[in-house]
């Protein structure tokens, strides 16, 4: 079967500057990744690369089938990208910026219903506008546009930030859950102790470059 | 195309709908700009008769500077326009739908500002026909070009100061088009005022076009 990430010598394009220094890279269906390494290392860069925003500058890279270097925009629809912005309208409600995040993506409207619900920003406060949530509250309303979308390769920077005991439990519910259904999972994280649990395959990146991998490093 | 317009419109309005930026910022300030002009060309005397047309399309013109920086500023926030090219929408239908969204609230301001043309400057209104049709092209044809040269802006940390230097000068064509329609209207001879007319339908048609087919690169850049 073909990986859903494939990087050979991928290297992306921040602006006019070349960013990692050529990650090579493959992950299969159904795989829940956990990507380390210290600040700067291109964790972030690399979970953009795949999602289709930053332009392949050298090297290939597969996504899902696509070839990103051809053309990144069939790729992104069908990713779910959660990062350190939450990608929603302070002006909109909660309701406002699912139902509108959904539709764009051409989801089912009972499924962001059912992401709020699950997310808890249902009821009372899919009614507020999202400039008065908290940091946690914005961060479940970002979880439940990603999982109302129904991504086939789920990227997570950080996922757990901002999140409280109950949220982070159900972030890993969702995570399992959408592997179990098919999904691959991508998780960018510093919290060690919560992501190491969630993910059986632990890729270590620094200085732009793949250094670890636990799927390899297993290999005889 | 069409239903990502839709949707996008729908949600930029909403966003107005909730924030009354236009009504609580813009419109003041395009009536404040009446307002001045008066002061400044003497309310009872000739000068302001005649230069009625030019001081009302200057005045929408200042408006649409920043009725453009408002409707990009929405989308700079947190993240949304990642989050934008990450929904698949057509860029085409993306432009479209702002494109729409500034249009309407444009044209509300419009309404209002020709409302004070007539309480604040005295002037009786000719030619109907000629000034809703002009204003209705203008109209379209600024909010294509502000939609244009706002997402070209937006990725700018200079947008502020860059976009009225950039839309400005493309606007002139419009400014002189729809000054000369509304002198022809007001002055009672609206069939000088509809050559004008053809230029502001042309100008709107290739500002929209141009739109539809570029936004996904300026998108992608900005």
């Amino acid at each position: 079967m073909e990986p859903v990430i494939h990087l050979r010598g991928a290297v992306g394009l921040l602006g006019r500057f070349p960013a990692l220094a050529g990650v090579d890279l493959t992950v299969d269906r159904s795989e829940i990744v956990l990507l380390q390494g210290p600040n700067g290392a291109g964790k972030s860069t690399l979970l953009r690369l795949c999602a289709g925003l930053l332009p392949v500058a050298a090297g290939s890279a597969h996504v899902l089938g696509v070839d990103l270097v051809d053309d990144p925009t069939p790729v992104r629809v069908r990713v779910g990208l959660l990062a350190h912005a939450t990608f929603l309208y302070d002006e909109l409600t909660v309701a406002d910026n699912v139902r509108f995040w959904t539709r764009a993506a051409r989801a089912d409207q009972a499924d962001g219903q059912r992401a709020m619900e699950r997310l808890g920003v249902a009821g009372r406060l899919a009614d507020v506008p999202v400039a008065r949530l908290s940091t946690g509250q914005r961060r479940r309303t970002a979880l439940a546009v990603l999982v109302a979308r129904r991504p086939e390769l789920w990227l997570l920077d950080e996922p757990h930030a901002g999140l409280d005991q109950e949220g982070r439990d159900v972030l890993d519910a969702l995570v399992v859950e959408a592997a179990a259904a098919g999904a691959t999972v991508l998780i960018a994280s510093h919290e060690l102790d919560r992501a190491a649990g969630l993910a059986p395959r632990h890729v270590t990146i620094a200085g732009g470059v793949i250094v670890a991998d636990s799927a390899v490093d297993r290999v005889p | 195309m069409f239903r990502d317009a839709r949707l996008i419109a729908a949600k930029d309005l909403r966003i107005e709908l909730r924030s009354k930026v236009t009504a609580g910022q813009v419109l003041p300030f395009a009536l404040l700009l009446l307002v001045l002009f008066a002061f400044g060309l003497d309310p009872d005397g000739p000068t302001l008769a005649a230069a009625t047309p030019g001081l009302f399309w200057v005045g929408v013109l200042f408006v649409t500077v920043l009725a453009v920086e408002r409707t990009f500023s929405i989308e700079g926030g947190d993240g949304v326009r990642d989050a934008l090219r990450l929904a698949g929408l057509e860029p085409g239908g993306i432009f479209l739908g702002k494109w729409f969204a500034l249009a309407v609230q444009l044209a509300v301001v419009e309404l209002v500002m020709l409302g004070g043309v007539v309480l604040l400057y005295d002037r009786e209104l000719h030619g109907i026909g000629l000034l809703l049709a002009s204003s209705l092209a203008a109209t379209c044809g600024i909010a294509a070009a502000g939609t244009l040269y706002g997402v070209l802006a937006a990725g700018l940390r200079v947008r502020e100061t860059l976009l009225p230097f950039l839309l400005l000068p493309v606007l002139a064509p419009v400014l002189i088009a729809a000054t000369r329609a509304f002198e022809s209207a007001l002055d009672g001879v609206p069939s000088d005022g509809w050559p004008w007319f053809n230029l502001l339908a042309v100008f709107a048609l290739v500002y929209i076009g141009i739109g539809i087919l570029t936004f996904g690169s300026l998108l992608e850049e900005s």
